[in-house]
């Protein structure tokens, strides 16, 4: 294990997730480990591109004041990020709670996703994996919805990108929180807003969705 | 409680006839009857509809005939017929459904409309006794990621654009190898010699997957690659396999990590690929999990599974009465209103 005095908090798909002391305070360590199953060469490739990836759309949003974790230091070599530690849980665990699961609290969440893929899609930024599990509430009065997770994220401008970012999220919303549509179009509803090629994004979206749905097909 | 199964949505034709012993709880199953007839195009070309029909109309009767025999049951025995009602291609769905349809009311027996997914996800469960595994469902028409929740196989990630095991087998009639038995077993035979990997478009989209770029890429380079000796035609199923699998095992390691699952099964035709398997199996063995698949016998489009997810529906008193015995091109898996299970 490449993390000093690290705790092992969570392995997720990417990475595995550390607790660690970073300059006097804690920090989230991510470390990118080899995957066995990758061909070498390819798990190099995507390995090290993720993590600058990850690193360098993180600043953009950073720059741009759209909550997200703070870097602080990038081991490119041994595949490691340093980041800010977040107080709060994922919206996939915070809607399970009592608390999240009230009428209010839903629209504040769907408002408050929205407004921060709006946000993001606004400086080019597309996140690749935006799922309930990537976005986390930051457990203090703004009970702010926080962006994670940049592994898969790039920077484009085209309209294309950025309306498959939100259909991502759809069909995570709809597999992971059944009967959530309405919830949904509330993100939509403020993404609308605060994104501002909405109109031509959401135009999009409608287009690849069917796309989707047309792999019903043979077996 | 006997369930005779008919399948006939792509180029295998297949009849299954399945036992459930109901006086066990849960009940005790067995598999009376599995064979199957495809339909081998020449190399270099697909199976089309008209082509595929005729086939499975020539065939069926004999393979019912023979099912019987197998079994040393006879039509008497049978309680359901259970046929697949989509998706897959209107000819072969169609035909093999109007055999279902006269069986049924020569016989007098009820009949069952099966989705052919939901089939092929009760067969993996069955034969491994994997309980509640992220799924990954994949076959020459299908690309899925799946997970059950709430009486729906839910779809958490999928093709974009095409399948897998379609990306495999047009890539098999660019170097004109053989359908039979399968265009994908003959690259993974020719994959086994390769070394070489060539750098292959990479397309993830969170737990979706598009596999039309690595096609039109390879596709338009193969040649140049292969004639100036920089690439073997191993090396090519080599670099195709590694990256396509490495897309698959990704996107359902991040469905098994966003849903908390350990366990994961393979099912579908491109499922019997050993090298699929194997590295679905080391990226389990990374997070502590552990996999499940079967075999061709029950990989590969079946009879049996279609009797299996048959019998199962049927057992909560579903049947499909005659005039909704139609069949569906398009057929989503969580459409399936999945009353067997909590």
């Amino acid at each position: 294990m490449a993390v000093h005095q690290g705790t092992l908090i969570k392995q997720g798909a990417e990475a595995r997730v550390y607790i660690a002391p970073f300059c006097g305070r804690k920090a989230i360590v991510k470390e990118r480990f080899a995957k066995a199953y990758r061909h070498p060469a390819l798990d190099k490739k995507l390995t090290s591109r993720r993590v600058t990836q990850e690193a360098r759309c993180l600043n953009r949003c950073q720059k741009a004041l759209i909550d997200t974790p703070t870097v602080y230091m990038v081991d490119v070599a041994s595949s490691l990020i340093y980041m800010e530690l977040i107080d709060g849980l994922s919206v996939r665990e915070y809607m399970e709670t009592d608390e999240g699961s009230t009428q209010a609290a839903r629209t504040h969440i769907a408002e408050e996703i929205g407004r921060a893929l709006g946000k993001m899609h606004n400086i080019d930024v597309v996140h690749g994996d935006l799922t309930t599990s990537n976005l986390l509430m930051r457990n203090n009065d703004s009970k702010s919805v926080v962006l994670i997770d940049f592994g898969l994220s790039y920077v484009s401008n085209l309209v294309e990108d950025k309306a498959v970012d939100l259909y991502v999220l759809e069909r995570a919303f709809s597999s992971t929180h059944p009967n959530t549509e309405v919830m949904f179009e509330q993100i939509l509803a403020s993404y609308g807003t605060s994104c501002k090629a909405s109109k031509q994004i959401l135009k999009k979206l409608e287009e690849v969705r069917l796309r989707g749905r047309k792999r019903s097909m043979l077996g | 409680m006997i369930a005779l199964g008919l399948e006939g949505s792509a180029n295998k034709l297949g009849v299954g006839l399945i036992k459930h012993d109901m006086t066990t709880s849960p009940p005790t199953v067995t598999i009376l009857a599995n064979v199957r007839h495809t339909y081998h195009p020449p190399p270099g070309e697909g199976f089309l509809p008209k082509d595929t029909a005729l086939h499975h109309r020539s065939h069926i009767v004999e393979l019912i005939h023979q099912a019987l025999a197998d079994a040393h049951i006879t039509h008497k025995d049978i309680d359901v017929i259970c046929f697949t009602k989509g998706p897959g291609m209107g000819g072969p769905l169609t035909s093999v459904a109007t055999v279902a349809r006269t069986l049924a009311l020569m016989w007098n027996k009820e009949l069952v409309g099966v989705n052919h997914c939901v089939g092929h996800i009760e067969m993996g469960r069955q034969i491994t006794g994997a309980e509640n595994p992220v799924v990954l469902y994949v076959s020459g028409g299908n690309t899925q990621v799946i997970a059950y929740a709430e009486k729906r196989y839910r779809i958490f990630g999928e093709a974009l654009d095409i399948a897998v095991g379609n990306c495999l087998d047009r890539f098999a009639r660019v170097l004109n190898l053989p359908n039979d038995p399968a265009p994908g077993y003959n690259i993974e035979q020719l994959a086994k010699k390769g070394t070489k990997l060539l750098d292959l478009p990479y397309t993830v989209k969170g737990m979706d997957v598009s596999f039309s770029g690595i096609l039109s890429y390879i596709e338009s380079n193969a040649k140049r690659l292969l004639e100036s000796g920089e690439y073997t035609e191993a090396d090519l199923c080599f670099s195709l396999q590694e990256t396509l699998f490495a897309m698959l095992v990704e996107t359902t390691e991040r469905a098994m990590a966003h849903i908390g699952s350990r366990e994961v099964l393979i099912v579908g035709g491109v499922g019997c690929n050993m090298r699929l398997q194997e590295m679905m199996g080391q990226m389990a063995e990374q997070r502590g999990g552990k996999v499940f698949a079967t075999d061709e016998r029950f990989c590969i489009d079946n009879g049996i599974m279609i009797a299996q997810a048959g019998i199962l529906a049927y057992q909560t008193g579903y049947t499909t009465p005659m005039e909704k015995t139609w069949c569906t091109q398009r057929f989503r898996t969580d459409e399936v209103f999945v009353a067997w299970r909590d």
